[in-house]
């Protein structure tokens, strides 16, 4: 789960990670009272969403002439200008992808005085299956890019995994990588053990400050801050799943995230439903390999019942897109006869209007065929995935 | 032959709750499958499926009826404690089935593994079956035959639809196992690979990745260096899969251009391995491979 530069910012002061003031507005008209109420003359107004890039974006409302997803306001006077032309308006970043955003609220924080900007992220390293810590020097630039053209500037420092923190000489080592001394290098040192700290304690799977800088008067802050959190880990963490913005969410993942099933957006017309990830990812293949594409991956998981699986066909059919369905089952620890019985009761209920290829194998697979075959409805069945997908493809109206 | 489980190991279930307990039934029917105990906090002394004992604690099932291998049922934000407890008793072996652990309690519990004896499969994995022997696993048990193929799979269904397209070609399966999609297992690709290269039932491998961490191409590296004599078929799942999009599995996502299923594909043919286009195609590319190498599976 992803959530906003301003909610990350909040958890970043519960763990003593310094952030400049500010405050998150919905209207034109309550970013301008944020703004009255900082001390500083300027002003920074930024938008939220969850994707990165936003200071390069631009919003397709305005054109490529007009502001960035992220404006220094000189004249505080006029944030709530700013955030008029933000907000409701749809940002487009590298990372959104060609359809953008919609902006819904933005952050309105202090300005403050830049000496230099660096980078810093904790992150789970699966090669040394430890949270890992990396800083570089290239702050504000596109870590990616740099981790690319200039390895040798990215610095990483392996959290203790027995102790599950970061040492403070680590930590130490790591500013001084950053050219840090005097005052800024035991700041700086404080602020990444804490943020390993951060990281560990609300089952973080990324936390990225880009930039974090040191001020013109030497103090370190996070300039910006980015969480995503482990999804097995919300459980015991209610404050963090509360922060979840359905918004960033197409309907139907939304719908789908509800009904705890695994489920994301494509573009195509064919709708699947899949039991396990590997299986799902394999017949998404599998119909682009048949000349169709998909217009979703969606894993009902092992411990499906019958209503999450009623939920699933909804999503699908919700989709104006979709115009075949695929149902590819192996049953281990989800039982056929009661896949068929969801799929059964789902079709009667939504009169399903497009055809539907089913593949069935795995436990209980006889009940299941005999469930899906006395059900009356026009089911297509498929002894084996090429013929699923192919059969899929053609009642979709074939190859493209 | 097989690898890490036989129709000698003393199985163990931990975790008896109606998941647990329900395959635990499909197992001990499988062959011969000896369930010999259950461990459920709370239901000490009382028994499951008629018969079969259950303890308060792995300590004591290690006591009373000596497994050799345990499979883990417990939910998912106990787990992590209920696979350092098997580690803790020194069960050889452990295959969690559980899915959903938090990847920091992975860490801990990988941190906690080193340098003790026990070997963990999974998390968040089918489990293990040696077919005509013992199923360890969630698995359906009538898809598998005995045989020569050895199969390991970072997916549970994937590996099913392998397992049923070698026994529709008329092959079987020395041992499959099912390593899991998180981002941190017990027992990697490598691991895998190497216990089959020494088995000497196994007469080739089939191996079925997917986007995301590197354990492809680390198993790529390791045929190489080793200089694996037997042949390895795979198929890397999420060939269509956009970047930035975890796809179910914690492990399974592209991230900054790294784990694509054309690298890994890429890897694996480097390093001499049949690596078919479709996941149809992997009994047909088994076959083919066979046939070029003259060696004989049936």
């Amino acid at each position: 789960m992803n959530i906003h530069e301003f909610q990350a910012k909040d958890v970043f002061r519960r763990f003593g990670i310094p952030v400049l003031k500010g405050g998150v507005a919905h209207t034109p008209e309550e970013a301008q009272a944020v703004a009255d109420g900082l001390e500083t003359p300027v002003v920074v107004v930024k938008s939220q969403i969850h994707a990165g890039g936003r200071g390069k974006g631009r919003f397709k409302e305005h054109g490529p002439e007009g502001i960035g997803g992220v404006v220094v306001v000189k004249d505080k006077s006029t944030a709530g200008a700013v955030a008029k032309q933000m907000l409701g308006s749809t940002l487009v970043t590298k990372q959104t992808g060609p359809s953008g955003q919609q902006v819904r609220k933005v952050f309105v924080e202090s300005g403050c005085a830049i000496k230099s900007e660096f980078y810093a992220a904790v992150t789970l390293d699966r090669a040394t299956r430890t949270p890992t810590l990396m800083v570089s020097p290239e702050g504000g630039m596109d870590i990616e890019e740099v981790a690319e053209k200039t390895p040798d500037k990215i610095f990483t420092a392996g959290a203790d995994p027995d102790q599950s923190r970061l040492f403070d000489h680590e930590a130490r080592r790591m500013a001084s990588k950053l050219g840090l001394t005097g005052k800024s290098l035991k700041q700086c040192s404080a602020l990444l053990v804490k943020l390993v700290d951060c990281f560990y304690a609300t089952d973080a799977s990324m936390v990225e400050i880009n930039p974090l800088v040191v001020t013109a008067d030497g103090d370190i802050l996070a300039l910006d801050a980015k969480m995503n959190f482990d999804d097995n880990g919300l459980p015991r963490h209610p404050e963090i799943a509360a922060l979840d913005d359905p918004h960033e969410q197409t309907r139907e993942e939304h719908e789908a995230h509800e009904h705890d099933l695994s489920y994301i957006s494509l573009s195509g017309n064919i709708g699947c439903m899949v039991n396990g990830a590997g299986l799902a990812m394999a017949t998404m293949d599998m119909i682009k390999h048949a000349g169709g594409t998909p217009a979703n991956f969606l894993d009902v998981g092992g411990n499906a019942t019958q209503e999450r699986i009623t939920a699933a066909f909804k999503i699908i059919v919700s989709d104006p897109e979709v115009k075949a369905i695929l149902v590819n089952i192996f049953g281990g620890i989800l039982l056929c006869d009661l896949l068929a019985e969801g799929v059964v009761a789902a079709a009667r209920t939504l009169e399903l209007k497009v055809p539907l290829v089913v593949r069935m194998e795995g436990t209980n697979v006889e009940r299941g065929r005999k469930i899906l075959e006395e059900s009356g409805l026009p089911i297509v069945f498929a002894p084996g995935l090429a013929v699923a997908a192919e059969k899929v493809v053609a009642a979709a109206g074939g190859a493209k | 032959m097989s690898i890490l489980i036989d129709s000698k190991t003393r199985l163990l279930l931990q975790g008896a709750g109606r998941a647990g307990t329900f395959h635990a039934e499909r197992s001990a029917a499988y062959c011969d499958t000896n369930l010999v105990g259950a461990v459920h906090p709370g239901k000490g002394g009382t028994t499951i499926l008629d018969k079969v004992p259950v303890f308060d604690t792995v300590a004591e099932a290690m006591e009373k009826v000596e497994p050799t291998a345990s499979m883990i049922f417990v939910p998912a934000l106990g787990a992590a404690d209920a696979i350092i407890e098997a580690v803790a008793a020194e069960v050889p072996l452990a295959a969690c089935i559980t899915e959903g652990i938090p990847a920091l309690d992975m860490v801990r519990v990988n941190a906690y593994m080193q340098g003790k004896s026990t070997r963990l499969v999974g998390p968040n994995c089918p489990g293990l079956i040696t077919p005509g022997q013992i199923k360890m696993g969630i698995m359906p048990g009538y898809i598998h035959k005995p045989g020569k193929i050895g199969i390991v799979s970072r997916s549970g269904t994937l590996t099913y639809e392998a397992v049923w397209q070698v026994t529709s070609a008329g092959l079987g399966q020395s041992t499959c196992v099912g390593i899991g999609g998180d981002p941190i297992v017990g027992t990697s690709f490598v691991d895998a690979l190497s216990l089959f290269g020494e088995d000497p039932e196994t007469v080739a491998v089939i191996m079925i990745g997917e986007i995301g961490g590197s354990g492809e191409e680390e198993a790529a590296a390791y045929l190489k260096a080793s200089n694996y004599d037997k042949p390895v078929v795979s198929f890397i799942a999420g060939q269509t899969a956009p970047p930035g999009k975890r796809m179910g599995h914690a492990g399974a996502i592209i991230a900054g251009g790294k784990g694509t299923a054309a690298a890994k594909m890429d890897a694996l043919r480097d390093a001499g391995v049949a690596v078919a286009q479709k996941p149809s195609d992997l009994a047909s590319t088994l076959l083919r491979v066979l046939d070029e190498r003259g060696i004989k599976a049936n």
